[in-house]
């Protein structure tokens, strides 16, 4: 018996009064994500393509893959690393059980991608299943269908996490990203914050000691600066003497496990332009205002604060900032709607990271809340553009 | 005249119901203990400004009425924050301007305006004690959560050992920041009128349907 056989003979049990109804929510996940939706155009409509939110938000988690497959190898490599530099490092827990000897080696490809998804995908296992269990209970009182966006949420909010964050603080925000930041205003579609940057945000502020950006733990007992705290507090030429452009560039250096590699991000970048999932006026928008902001910092200069010095080729590979370019302020539900505002909103994140990085001494990141607050502006560039569009069509007569 | 005292506890809450005193509530709840006397010095300034401006409400002449009544409830706040600043200073220091802030509090105004003006002095008084206990009953819970959770004591004794001090917990930072009682707040509010659905606001408009049936 095939599996859409088997999947036909059980729905009947799920519709209203089967004996599975309250469960109808979960089925519809399962067969929708194996097979097509039935709520299809079937006729010649309007419909010029095929592509649904189902077919979308998969897109973005597979888009997401590369820096998934990076995050994994990066925090395996940066940990087999200090273990092999320094002897008085031990792993111990249940990671020494399930870590052989010869996966402690920093050359080998193998022994580092299978260290780093010692750390990854618990993460990964405890937001999906977390989370998981809220996007399904909400849609089984409300409801509402169990959405594919989740699967970008998760992957998503995983990547955004240092490697040796506890599971339960993992737990701790996805709840919070999915019920605060999205189920409260009714789910999918109606979230105006991106709910993996809400979670984060909770954590940030909630355990700021595990969480912030100038002390992520590689493994327990070694902790690393990420580039963006040396070039806050020592400087840029402290930077440039630790860090080549090249290593930050391809992700060899330490951070949140999946926003390390540039390269990686940009691949995730091409498949999401290609096939026209993500928005590249955001992106370009993003990337003109974080270039514009910059350079007048690196114009106007500054004795005390070295981050003025700091150039945009710097900003776009250090810290989360091509990330949350690419895969969280093109998130199509709390971004603008309209494309002239889709310019602005991406310029407002651009010119916000900068500001935030550079003139505010408490966070040396700033990618996230400049992406929270241009969500919440997202909706006002939208009414100006389309105040805008009326007037224009008035005044045509 | 019981529904009178018991009704803004849960049914007319002043600040899940009608979004009154917000403020303050955001920022004298990181703490138990300075929630419980600020609520104590807002039951107080409820009930007697409801009292005494229903006392004059014959004799106020109704272009100054609003004055009138602000100077009354001045006056008690100030007599409040004497009070407390002689026989409570450490809290006093604790609750700083929001004391002094009561007098511009909406809740305190809001019922002299709606209630004590058209009632009689007894009932004014009891409605100015129940919604200083409705605004009691919302401080204690924000306080409750932030002070538990943000740690880990309850008035100030000590509930989950935090790790600085040995234990287990991890304090949660956000809930000493004032953001955290919106959050809570908000959640009450949805507890509250998951319990009492009578207090669902009617949606200012209503998305149409799916064309599809509910189970395609």
């Amino acid at each position: 018996m095939s599996i859409r056989n088997l999947l036909d003979s059980m729905e009947p049990n799920f519709h209203k009064g089967g004996k599975w109804e309250k469960w109808y929510a979960l089925y519809e996940a399962v067969d929708t994500f194996l097979y097509q939706p039935n709520d299809r155009a079937k006729a010649n409509a309007h419909v010029r393509d095929g592509i649904d939110l189902k077919r979308i938000m998969i897109m973005v988690w597979f888009a997401a893959l590369p820096c998934m497959f990076w995050a994994m190898y990066n925090t395996g490599f940066q940990a087999n690393f200090a273990l092999s530099n320094d002897p008085s490092l031990v792993v111990d827990g249940w990671r020494a059980f399930l870590l052989p000897a010869s996966m402690i080696d920093h050359t080998s490809l193998l022994a580092n991608v299978y260290h780093g998804a010692l750390y990854f995908l618990p993460v990964y296992a405890t937001v999906f299943i977390v989370g998981g269990f809220w996007e399904v209970l909400f849609a089984m009182i409300r409801g509402h269908e169990v959405n594919e966006g989740f699967f970008v949420t998760s992957i998503l909010f995983s990547l955004t996490l240092p490697a040796t964050i506890p599971l339960w603080m993992v737990a701790l925000g996805i709840t919070f990203g999915v019920v605060v930041g999205k189920e409260v205003f009714g789910g999918t579609g109606k979230n105006f914050l991106n709910p993996a940057l809400t979670g984060r945000a909770f954590l940030f502020f909630a355990y700021p000691a595990a969480m912030s950006g100038d002390a992520v733990w590689v493994i327990d007992g070694y902790t690393g600066a990420t580039a963006l705290s040396v070039a806050a507090s020592q400087g840029m030429d402290v930077l440039t003497q630790t860090v080549a452009w090249s290593d930050a560039f391809l992700g060899n250096i330490q951070g949140s496990m999946g926003e390390t590699s540039t390269l990686a991000i940009f691949i995730g970048a091409a498949i999401l332009l290609t096939t026209r999932i993500a928005s590249w006026r955001i992106m370009l928008g993003v990337l003109i205002g974080m270039a514009a902001t910059s350079t007048l910092f690196n114009y106007i200069g500054s004795d005390s604060n070295p981050m003025f010095a700091m150039t945009p080729a710097w900003h776009l590979v250090v810290g989360g900032f091509a990330f949350g370019m690419v895969f969280m302020a093109t998130d199509p539900v709390s971004a603008s709607m309209t494309n002239r505002g889709r310019f602005w909103y991406g310029a407002l994140i651009g010119f916000m990271v900068v500001l935030i990085r550079v003139v505010n001494p408490a966070f040396p990141e700033g990618m996230m809340l400049a992406i929270l607050f241009a969500n919440l502006f997202a909706p006002i560039f939208d009414h100006f553009v389309v105040q805008a569009n009326i007037k224009r069509r008035l005044s045509r007569g | 005249m019981k529904s009178v005292l018991t009704k803004p506890i849960a049914d007319n809450n002043p600040i899940a119901l009608q979004i009154l005193g917000i403020c303050s509530a955001l920022a004298v709840t990181s703490s138990l203990q300075v929630a419980v006397v600020m609520s104590l010095a807002v039951i107080v300034v409820t009930g007697m400004s409801n009292l005494l401006v229903s006392l004059l409400r014959n004799q106020i002449p109704n272009s100054i009425r609003l004055i009138v009544q602000m100077t009354i409830i001045a006056s008690l706040v100030i007599v409040v924050d004497q009070v407390l600043k002689a026989y409570a200073y450490e809290i006093s220091k604790q609750l700083s301007v929001f004391v002094g802030l009561i007098i511009t509090n909406c809740i305190v105004l809001g019922r002299a305006e709606a209630f004590a003006m058209k009632n009689g002095p007894k009932a004014s008084f009891v409605d100015g004690i129940g919604n200083g206990l409705g605004y009691t009953l919302i401080l204690l819970v924000v306080g409750f959560f932030r002070e538990l959770l943000g740690a880990g004591k309850l008035f100030g004794y000590t509930v989950l050992p935090t790790i600085n001090e040995g234990g287990w917990y991890e304090p949660n930072g956000l809930m000493l920041l004032p953001p955290s009682s919106f959050f809570i707040i908000g959640l009450f509010i949805w507890a509250l009128r998951s319990w009492k659905r009578e207090q669902i606001e009617t949606p200012d408009f209503v998305i149409a349907p799916n064309s599809r049936t509910a189970e395609g």
